[in-house]
């Protein structure tokens, strides 16, 4: 259980129990009257922000998170699956759980799951991953809109802007954060 | 050469530090600004202990245990206690302590200005005030009319003064009653009224529903309102103040409620001050303030957030 004194940006609690994260917090409180907080919580299961004022009487359940280290084994009509490296039990995500992350999922990937109440609803990419450049056209010289660069794809279907002398099959290390080409892998 | 993390570390706290240079001296010249006031207007500076044994029962004033006692959470009972005693005009500049309160215009230590005048009431307070920042701000060379954060603050004098009715029927989506019944009055006051109190001038907002002034004398025409005002500038509450209750039976009965729903919410229940009730038999009538020191100089010097008006924050310790 937390009070509302126990607020601050990054609790997660319970609210119509679903796990909420507080992505913004704010203290007021007019003199002789109450301690207001008026925060900003966003769902996460399903990504939507909602605005909540509470009062210093006001507590709540804590959400059961549990963050488990998996492994991408494969995808299959629209879910991603994923095995618990202590309990070997797999998991599944939706799609739409794991969003941008399917541009960097490649078999045996390391990552971490987010469980709640011991079902999963998301996970979270290591910073750096490698993956294989498996379709990269010649660089057309001056092409100056272009700029440095050209797009190439990987293995996971991906593609974004890397330096003219990457080639198909080579491997390159992304930034999952920003989606950015890092460096060529030696 | 990078230098190392510790070193960087207290590069960062320098600079910090030195970017509140110019707050920092503003702020000791108001305070040198309003001692000269009150010392021309041959008000007693005191000083009243901090460590206290029992703080004003007030439900959502938590005071911070200290010693043998508490941190107080403003001078008041002190001070009028002295002012029972035969010191009609007192002020004193000091730090208070309040449990809990953070934010971007809160610190949980923070500097209260707080004078007592007897044979005044409220209203004697809300011409003293005026009178007081006119004062201030002649000493300190500033114009009257000031820029606070993109908006006018024009302190030329008078003042504005309405009702908390007034403010209810003029800013909040719920009448005032509605409020009070349903236990929303502070949220509705707080995000509904108070952004819009105070520009460009000033706003003494007064007559509060009783239930809302612990150590209030009850208006005598409308006893359903206590005799206390706030003061507003840009959206900021500055001070608050009252015609001190004076009778020691009514504050008692007063205090029992406020202690009963602190227990009640399992907060602290704070000793009973009986050495301060048993002193309001030769309390005159009289009146009492606090304004905030900090708040105004954010406000003088056209700071947002609180933090940069004080050397220290709690977290920079």
């Amino acid at each position: 259980m937390y009070n509302a004194s126990n607020l601050r940006k990054g609790l997660k609690i319970l609210i119509d129990k679903e796990p909420y994260v507080v992505v913004d917090f704010q203290f007021t409180k007019p003199g002789k009257g109450q301690a207001l907080y008026r925060c900003k919580l966003r769902n996460m299961i399903n990504g939507i922000m909602i605005d909540r004022t509470y009062r210093s009487v006001d507590s709540f359940e804590s959400a059961n998170l549990e963050q488990r280290k998996m492994q991408y084994l494969y995808s299959q009509e629209s879910h991603f699956y994923f095995m618990d490296l202590q309990s070997y039990d797999q998991s599944a995500l939706s799609a739409e759980q794991v969003g941008d992350a399917k541009n960097y999922l490649i078999d045996n990937l390391e990552v971490d799951v987010l469980l709640f109440d011991g079902k999963p609803i998301g996970l979270t990419l290591p910073n750096f991953v490698d993956l294989l450049v498996t379709r990269a056209d010649p660089w057309a010289k001056g092409d100056s809109v272009a700029g440095d660069s050209k797009p190439v794809t990987l293995e996971t279907g991906y593609t974004l802007r890397v330096p003219p002398f990457i080639d198909e099959g080579i491997k390159i290390t992304v930034d999952t954060r920003t989606g950015e080409y890092v460096t060529r892998v030696k | 050469m990078s230098p190392g993390s510790s070193d960087h570390s207290s590069l960062l706290e320098r600079q910090s530090l030195s970017a509140k240079r110019p707050t920092l001296w503003l702020r000791a010249r108001l305070i040198q600004a309003i001692r000269h006031f009150f010392t021309e207007k041959k008000y007693l500076e005191v000083e009243t202990p901090y460590l206290i044994p029992a703080p004003a029962p007030e439900l959502h004033i938590d005071a911070v245990a200290g010693g043998a006692g508490f941190l107080h959470t403003s001078p008041e009972l002190c001070m009028k206690r002295l002012l029972a005693a035969g010191y009609p005009k007192m002020f004193q500049i000091c730090k208070c302590f309040r449990q809990g309160e953070r934010g971007g215009r809160h610190l949980p230590e923070f500097t209260l200005l707080e004078w007592y005048r007897a044979e005044t009431d409220y209203l004697g307070l809300m011409d003293e005030c005026e009178e007081m920042v006119g004062f201030v701000l002649e000493e300190l060379g500033l114009p009257p009319v000031l820029e606070f954060q993109g908006k006018t603050l024009d302190l030329q004098r008078p003042w504005l003064r309405f009702t908390v009715q007034e403010a209810f029927e003029r800013y909040a989506s719920t009448p005032l009653e509605q409020a009070m019944e349903s236990g929303r009055f502070d949220e509705i006051l707080a995000f509904e009224i108070e952004p819009s109190l105070g520009f460009p001038k000033p706003v003494f907002l007064y007559h509060y529903p009783s239930a809302l002034a612990a150590l209030a004398r009850l208006s005598k025409d409308t006893p359903a309102f206590a005799e206390r005002f706030e003061l507003y500038w840009a959206g900021l509450e500055l001070a608050n103040a009252f015609s001190e209750l004076t009778d020691p039976e009514e504050q008692r009965a007063r205090f029992e409620i406020e202690l009963a729903k602190r227990k009640q919410q399992g907060k602290t229940v704070y000793p009973m001050p009986e050495k301060f009730l048993r002193s309001l038999l030769f309390m005159p009538e009289s009146a009492g303030i606090a304004l905030g020191v900090d708040r105004l100089v954010m406000l003088l010097s056209n700071q947002k957030e609180i933090d940069p008006v004080v050397s220290f924050t709690p977290e920079e310790l």
